[in-house]
């Protein structure tokens, strides 16, 4: 429990109230519809969306962009995570200097080169944080679409089991 | 939430701080024995259906522990340590703030300490630099209350090899075996060591009303929406309301305890839920606030009476702070493991639970299978160390072993170190305007090494058993804490004592402690039950004392 605390480090220590409007909203936003992004232009938030496609790919399996982690950056920056705003558009900003336009623009072997040139800075540290939250956390919180990201993992989320539950105990039960 | 109301100007038999595993325990047993009893519980109440399975709002929000921002902390990873801000998960104190408070959240490990847990110093003599004592009580003390615990409160469980002495067996049988825990089984039996049931302070068939285990995956860190976990808040707390002579009061932040001109308690000052402060008198006080709460409380409970803080003439109040040492090893199977579900713990081995002196080191410990697997937690920490972080080989390794992974986790002693304590700080204010908790800890050289040595058995064990790939934890610093132990210890001596063996104060005759403060040494890694079984003690020599008219 400790350890968890570690991976979400970065997003103590923040209002209740803007932790339970942020919930509202992305509970709105999960209904489904077109996104109304609230920190991010519809620019930004595209461009972001490629970076978590480069993050958590699709294949056979959804990605973050499935799982539309995107929106949940965009509800943490318009509330509880809103100090961090500028330092994530400042970090888009450059990314897209670097594509010589859009960073949604350029061929994916381009992005996945820019992004190879920026992996140990912050600004990626803190996209690849929000892209893992909003892929893998409960989809109350905006992303993790129909359970898109628990797909990637073989999660499921029934809350309910009976045993055997994995094979070395079946094996165990046959015996 | 039925019972008894207790008005302000009402003076209450006990007045209890804190409603945890220990507040909770003494709550029921002081009502039923006929007083009574007021709870005041800073977190608030919430009700079996509340509890969600929302890791990032537990752990991420803080929704139901000591917050950064609310309750911040000063962390110094040793007394020459530089001061850092920490709290709310980060480096410092973690401890849950609700009614039922750790006991609602905590993983369910429930073991018992053993005869030599309470005369460690006897048998091994003492270690220089270290606080290493004997407790005034023994385990045959201990041992009905251990089995009161364990009756009364509802636990799994099947006695094992390496039990220390029992009265009889468990309420409820063991919890279906995980495959973490058959594979733990196959490697320890492999290497000629005993693997044994995990006993759980959560119950695999009904038990006094309340449902069995539904194996949904969310105990560490979560409440148990099915009333499975036995916490104090499906337990002893509502049997402690039906009496009609128990209140429990959530959101009630206790700042000070008072005392009158003779040095005995006469209540206590709180903040309610709209921060308006209050007096509650009581002939008798009982802090159960947990090992950094309690000591903490007394600190700020300074009077010309007690310049150095209530109860604290000894100058120990704070000190001798004991984490446990835990450390979490990792290993990915063939076959899928499924491991996230159902409880965390389902098989340990007890085989290097005593110290040996021909290690060279002194400590013991346990070692269980388990998986940190819900599903943030796996992204956080169940990747190999030199996994890519993005793109198609790190989906494919989230794919592929998520369901294949187990940890073997370890759990150890602490030795007790003066300078380890709880302290207020001199700057630092929480939001209520009262001087933050700090916290100093360095573990002894010795933690560390017990610690490394179980690493390395856990790694050998999964290997023994067919792991495809194991690894061990980077570093075996702890710098969290959640076991909170040994801060206002039970002592015969009130030079080198806060608390005497049946937890009254040395100093002050209507004042006690029960929680994991009074624990004299650590264990090995699971406190729980010891503390709740010294509570059910302590509540049986305070309803004869207060009968007696010894309060």
């Amino acid at each position: 429990m400790a350890a968890t605390g570690a991976l979400v480090a970065a997003w103590m220590g923040t209002d209740p109230a803007a932790f339970a409007a942020a919930l509202r909203d992305a509970r709105d936003a999960a209904r489904g519809g077109p996104v109304q992004f609230q920190a991010l232009t519809p620019e930004q938030a595209e461009d972001l969306d490629a970076v978590a496609a480069q993050i958590i790919p699709t294949d056979d399996l959804p990605g973050a962009r499935e799982a539309r982690a995107v929106v949940f950056i965009d509800r943490a920056l318009a509330t509880f995570q809103s100090e961090e705003k500028p330092a994530m558009l400042e970090g888009l900003a450059d990314l897209n200097r670097r594509a010589r336009g859009r960073f949604s623009g350029v061929s994916e072997t381009r992005q996945r080169e820019l992004l190879q040139e920026i992996e140990d800075g912050e600004f990626f540290a803190q996209v690849r944080l929000g892209v893992v939250i909003g892929t893998f956390a409960h989809p109350s919180w905006g992303g993790n679409v129909d359970g898109a990201g628990w797909r990637i993992l073989g999660f499921e989320p029934r809350y309910f089991w009976r045993p055997p539950f994995g094979a070395y105990d079946a094996e165990e039960m046959g015996r | 939430m039925t019972g008894v109301r207790f008005h302000q100007s009402d003076t209450v038999d006990f007045l209890i701080v804190g409603s945890g595993a220990a507040g909770g325990v003494m709550a029921k047993e002081l009502s039923t024995a006929g007083f009574s009893v007021l709870v005041l519980e800073q977190g608030p109440r919430l009700e079996a259906h509340e509890f969600e399975h929302d890791e990032f709002k537990y752990f991420a929000q803080s929704a139901l522990n000591n917050r950064a921002d609310l309750q911040p902390q000063i962390f110094k990873a040793g007394p020459d340590a530089e001061p850092q801000r920490g709290g709310g998960g980060g480096p410092g104190a973690l401890y849950h703030r609700l009614v039922g408070g750790g006991s609602v959240m905590f993983t369910g490990n429930y073991w018992r300490f053993k005869p030599i847990d309470f005369m460690e110093r006897s048998v091994l003599g003492s270690i220089s630099g270290t606080g290493l004592d004997d407790w005034p009580i023994t385990y045959e003390e201990m041992e009905p209350y251990y089995d009161r615990a364990e009756w009364d409160l509802g636990v799994s469980g099947e006695p094992g090899p390496f039990d220390p002495p029992r009265s009889r067996g468990y309420p409820t049988p063991p919890l279906p075996v995980k495959s973490s825990g058959v594979l733990l089984e196959r490697g320890a039996r492999a290497l000629g060591l005993h693997p044994q049931v995990a006993p759980m302070c959560i119950i695999s068939e009904p038990y006094k009303g309340r449902a069995a285990c539904q194996h949904c995956g969310y105990c560490s860190g979560f409440g148990c929406e099915h009333r499975a976990k036995s916490s104090t808040l499906f337990t002893t707390i509502p049997e402690a309301e039906a009496t009609g002579r128990c209140e429990v009061r959530p959101e009630s932040y206790v700042r000070k305890i008072e005392i009158d001109g003779g040095g005995r308690v006469t209540g206590v000052v709180y903040f309610d839920a709209q921060r308006v402060e209050r007096f509650q008198p009581a002939r008798a006080v009982i802090v159960c606030a947990n090992g950094s709460e309690t000591p903490r409380l007394l600190l700020l409970s300074k009077s010309n009476l007690f310049p150095d803080g209530l109860a604290n003439s000894s100058g120990m109040v704070g000190k001798y702070l004991q984490f446990n040492g835990n450390a979490s090893t990792t290993g990915v199977f063939e076959r899928p493991l499924n491991d996230w579900k159902s409880v965390m713990v389902t098989r340990m081995i007890w085989d290097f639970y005593d110290s040996d002196p021909k290690r060279g080191f002194y400590g013991g410990g346990g070692i269980d299978g388990r998986y940190w697997g819900t599903p943030l937690g796996f992204l956080a920490f169940g990747l190999p160390p030199d996994a890519p972080l993005w793109g198609s080989e790190f989906k494919r390794l989230l794919n592929q072993n998520y369901s294949r992974t187990m940890n073997a986790d370890v759990h150890a002693t602490s030795l007790p170190v003066e300078t380890n304590r709880i302290e207020l700080d001199p700057v630092l204010e929480d939001d209520w305007g009262l001087p933050a908790l700090r916290v100093t800890y360095k573990d002894h050289p010795d933690d560390i090494a017990i610690m490394q040595f179980l690493v390395d058995k856990a790694i050998e064990i999964m290997d023994a058993a067919g792991a495809v790939r194991t690894w061990a934890p980077e570093s075996m610093e702890q710098q969290v804490g959640y076991h909170l132990l040994g801060t206002c210890r039970m002592g015969s001596d009130p030079r080198t004592s806060v608390v005497d063996k049946y937890h009254r104060t040395h100093d002050v005759p209507n004042l006690f402690l029960c929680d994991g403060s009074s624990l004299v040494t650590s264990g090995r890694g699971q406190p729980t039950e010891t503390i709740q079984a010294l509570a059910y003690r302590a509540a049986d020599s305070l309803a004869q004392f207060a009968r007696r008219g010894e309060i």
